[in-house]
């Protein structure tokens, strides 16, 4: 076997939009190590949670898909019962907004061991201990009487962490973590990624961490990936992703957002606004807001081409190295 | 998840070049809306001229006819009373069609207003108006319609304001709750501040914004409404006979159903049913229609 | 009174119930001055931007904004009129700021119409003018917002505010929903339009590295308090307060690692 742990190949996601089927995710490969944290990171549209859901057996209803996942050497397209069963265990999902995905009439108790309970045979009471503890180690220290609590007494940060607990139950290998922190307040943010993180590396959990914001992802991912329209354009070490970007894409996110420190200088800011893949141009999908864009770029779409221990998806790639990141620096 | 956020300029539905995209004003309501539309033209058109499109006199009786079927120039046949049936149809259909529209008409103005007035103010005088609506809502419409022909002399009229009356508190409700919604938007706080008048924030933004829910709304009711009012002329508190209406004449007609003579019940039975249905449907439209502005 | 600032807060206070939302808070913004009020949820931040805007009435406390106070709920139409004139607001979510069934002309025609009068003519320039101040063409204009962009929609939100040529603007969240190209396009935006024309801001926001952008004055707030106060530059470079420190170091930024707080 190889050493990826989950492998993307050439995978396409066709959703039914306004009575059409239309493209969202396009030839979308990469892997993941057992153990690896991989960051996604994207815009509006650009097929980011489309992709977990493509991993999680997600999708929504009227889906189309093609290419192959493979999770521990299965076509997770290919499992049924029991093996399919024991996927969902071995993935886990964590939300953006754990309101949404948890029901408020019943108990933080009921909603953690469900699943340990109904699928794995495991008694209330063994089920309820494990949850105490799994609260412990999220920082939740009077697990029992959190376990008797409904959802609307605890505050966002704490429900998240209830999510993170809860996913961690039944001891997965690979966390898909959706957004995880977006709807929480900044330092209730760095508080849930930091158990987030410790918890993976403690466990070997490999980790697909879904993320609007490039900064974090760097904090918690070996690796980061970059997608836009529906595509990854540019995938590389997070630390080389944002010093030297090798996309104009990832340069322009660089560039684009204010800095905490150092003197105020005016945003890069990319013209245009964030597309979906249905909507991108034809050649490169970046090609309409490109300030390198030249007649290749219309002409035909680029590959996924590996560089410098990544890959990206541009034509000018090598001809642009290192000049890039000028235009993304900042003063 | 992030949504998927669509370009509706490139998206939005891709125009068929050339086909009849339908009348004015009935655009996108499809072939069920035109034909709706249709049947309640017609519906109106013999509202107003029905009397004089009648081909008989409406109240004229003449027993030796009675329960006589179908005949030349009596397409429906006669009543038990003898009368001619078609034209009993043609001209009942104002008072028929009057009253729900007068019914719908005055609730949805009196419960939109004190929808928007009661989620606007908030406090005390939504608690008090609540309330007050809370209680009329307890009383059947029948009941009021006795209450208010005790008042004033049992018609047409004094039905129309005892449902009125009736269904103002249904309409409020369901327009508060809507209401309340639409308050507590970012773009109302937006004109406050700008310092426009409550009244015109009222009319001009918030009222246009229920619009769709209060066509809904009156298309259901006019339904109830064409029903209830026959019911209530039934107990002799409406259209009294021998005047031509279709729900008193679905009432008295049933004497004859049970006689094996169906026609009189049926008749205006299925002009109500054709009423209700196509108010219903472009209603339902229209609203559709409406919703798809904002989505 | 030459040297009175734009707007003064003085020992504002607002309880609901038992809550006390906003504790004694005071602070000033100098004519065309840019000052930020950080905190997270539930820091009281937006609720003195309501109170200021008159959306909330105080418990306690003055606020006099342009040389008017504004403490109480506006007397007559004419006078909340002026006040609208002098304080305007852009929230946080484009989705729910702009009416569904009206586009951004017809929105700015009504300010104009309300404020500035003048004739169908001289308004439909002066839409067209805004229009292009906020970077919107005739065709985004005169679409409905359904047709618009996140990003698009706040524009329209920026010029609607504009139209009644405020003083101060008060910036609600008013980039926070947006995508981080989008949201670098509205900050130079913001940054522009207080070049052109003079404007004061007051920025809420949860985002220093936004607040650093867009402003030269902050506070931070928690718990409907004030904690600490300063130039802008100085509070995120040397935070004097445990609270601002810790907001500080849970910025994500290169070289940056969560940390634990319990």
């Amino acid at each position: 076997m190889s050493d990826a742990f989950l492998e993307l190949q050439q995978v396409t996601v066709r959703l039914p939009i306004s009575g059409e089927l239309r493209t969202v995710l396009h030839d979308v490969s990469f892997r993941i190590a057992p153990g690896e944290a991989v960051g996604l990171v994207g815009e509006s549209g650009s097929g980011k949670s489309m992709t977990a859901r493509a991993v999680a057996r997600l999708l929504p209803p009227g889906a189309e898909s093609s290419g192959t996942v493979l999770f521990a050497g299965n076509d997770v397209a290919a499992l049924k019962g029991a093996a399919l069963r024991a996927f969902r265990a071995e993935v886990a999902v964590v939300f953006q907004d754990p309101r949404a995905h948890i029901n408020p009439v019943r108990t933080i108790g009921d909603f953690m061991t469900e699943a340990l309970r109904t699928n794995h045979d495991v008694s209330r009471a063994d089920a309820a201990a494990k949850a105490v503890s799994l609260l412990a180690e999220v920082g939740i220290a009077d697990g029992q009487r959190r376990l008797e609590q409904h959802p609307h007494e605890l505050s966002g940060g704490l429900l998240q962490r209830v999510m993170i607990a809860t996913a961690l139950l039944t001891e997965p290998k690979l966390l898909l973590a959706d957004e995880p922190t977006t709807a929480l307040d900044v330092t209730t943010q760095s508080d849930v990624m930091a158990i987030l993180d410790e918890l993976r590396r403690e466990r070997g959990m490999s980790m697909l961490f879904i993320t609007h914001d490039l900064e974090l992802a760097g904090a918690v991912c070996d690796r980061t990936a970059v997608m836009y329209a529906g595509q990854l354009v540019e995938e590389r070490t997070s630390s080389a992703l944002h010093d030297d970007p090798l996309h104009p894409y990832t340069a322009g996110l660089v560039g684009a957002r204010p800095r905490i420190d150092g003197d105020v200088v005016r945003l890069s800011a990319i013209p245009g606004r964030p597309r979906s893949a249905f909507e991108a141009p034809a050649g490169c999908a970046f090609n309409d807001r490109c300030v390198h864009v030249v007649d290749d770029c219309v002409a035909s779409r680029p590959a996924l081409e590996p560089l410098d221990g990544g890959s990206v998806r541009c034509h000018r790639a090598v001809e642009l190295r290192g000049r890039l990141q000028e235009g993304a620096a900042h003063g | 998840m992030s949504a998927i956020e669509l370009d509706p300029t490139v998206v939005g539905p891709v125009p068929a070049t050339r086909r009849w995209r339908g009348v004015p004003g009935l655009r996108g309501t499809g072939v069920a809306g035109h034909l709706s539309a249709l049947v309640l033209a017609i519906a109106g058109v013999v509202a107003v001229f029905g009397q004089w499109l009648a081909p008989h006199d409406p109240d004229l009786t003449n027993l030796s006819y009675a329960f006589v079927g179908p005949i030349e120039g009596h397409p429906l046949g006669f009543d038990s009373q003898g009368r001619d049936l078609l034209s009993r149809i043609l001209a009942g259909a104002r008072s028929s069609l009057l009253g729900p529209t007068a019914v719908v008409t005055l609730a949805m103005i009196v419960g939109t207003f004190l929808a928007v007035a009661t989620a606007w103010k908030g406090g005390r005088f939504d608690r008090w108006v609540s309330a007050g609506l809370d209680v009329l809502f307890a009383f059947p419409a029948i009941v009021l319609a006795i209450i208010v022909s005790v008042i004033v002399e049992p018609s047409l009229m004094s039905a129309t304001i005892a449902l009125s009356i009736a269904y103002t508190p249904y309409i409020a409700r369901v327009l508060r709750s809507a209401a309340l919604r639409e308050r507590a938007r970012d773009y109302i706080a937006a004109l406050e501040v700008q310092g426009l008048r409550a009244w015109i924030i009222c009319v001009r933004h918030l009222g246009r914004n229920l619009l769709p829910l209060i066509v809904a709304q009156g298309a259901v009711l006019f339904g109830y409404a064409m029903v209830d009012l026959a019911a209530i002329s039934f107990l002799g508190l409406g259209v009294r006979p021998p005047q031509a209406d279709w729900g008193v004449m679905v009432s008295t007609g049933q004497s004859g159903v049970l006689q094996g003579y169906p026609l009189e019940s049926l008749s205006a039975g299925v002009c109500i049913i054709a009423v209700v249905i196509a108010v219903n449907i472009l209603g339902e439209r229209l609203t559709e229609r409406a919703n798809s502005v904002t989505r | 009174m030459a040297d009175e600032p734009l707007l003064d807060v003085v020992a504002l206070r607002k309880e609901f119930g038992a809550h006390v939302a906003v504790d004694d808070v005071s602070f000033q913004i100098a004519e065309g001055g840019s000052l930020a009020i950080v905190g997270e949820s539930g820091s009281g931040k937006t609720t003195i931007a309501k109170m200021i805007t008159g959306l909330l009435a105080p418990t306690s406390g003055t606020i006099r904004a342009c040389g008017h106070d504004r403490s109480r709920p506006a007397k007559g139409a004419a006078e909340r009129r002026r006040r609208g004139g002098e304080v305007q607001i852009v929230f946080q979510d484009p989705y729910s700021s702009l009416d569904p069934r009206q586009s951004g002309a017809a929105a700015i025609d009504e300010v104009l119409a309300l404020h500035r009068g003048g004739s169908a003519d001289e308004r439909r320039d002066r839409v067209a003018e805004l229009g292009a101040l906020v970077g919107l063409d005739d065709r985004q204009l005169h679409a409905l917002p359904r047709a618009l962009s996140g990003g698009q929609r706040q524009r329209v939100a920026i010029a609607r505010a504009l139209a009644a040529e405020p003083r101060l603007l008060i910036l609600d969240e008013s980039v926070a929903a947006l995508d981080v190209s989008i949201q670098a396009q509205v900050l130079n935006l913001l940054a522009d339009v207080r070049a052109e024309t003079g404007i004061s801001y007051l920025l809420i926001s949860h985002d220093l590295a936004v607040v650093r952008q867009i402003t030269d004055d902050v506070i931070v707030m928690r718990n409907g308090q004030v904690v600490e106060r300063g130039a802008t530059r100085e509070v995120l470079d040397a935070p004097q307060h445990e609270y601002t420190q810790l907001l500080r170091a849970s910025v994500p930024a290169p070289g940056w690692t969560p940390t634990r707080r319990a």
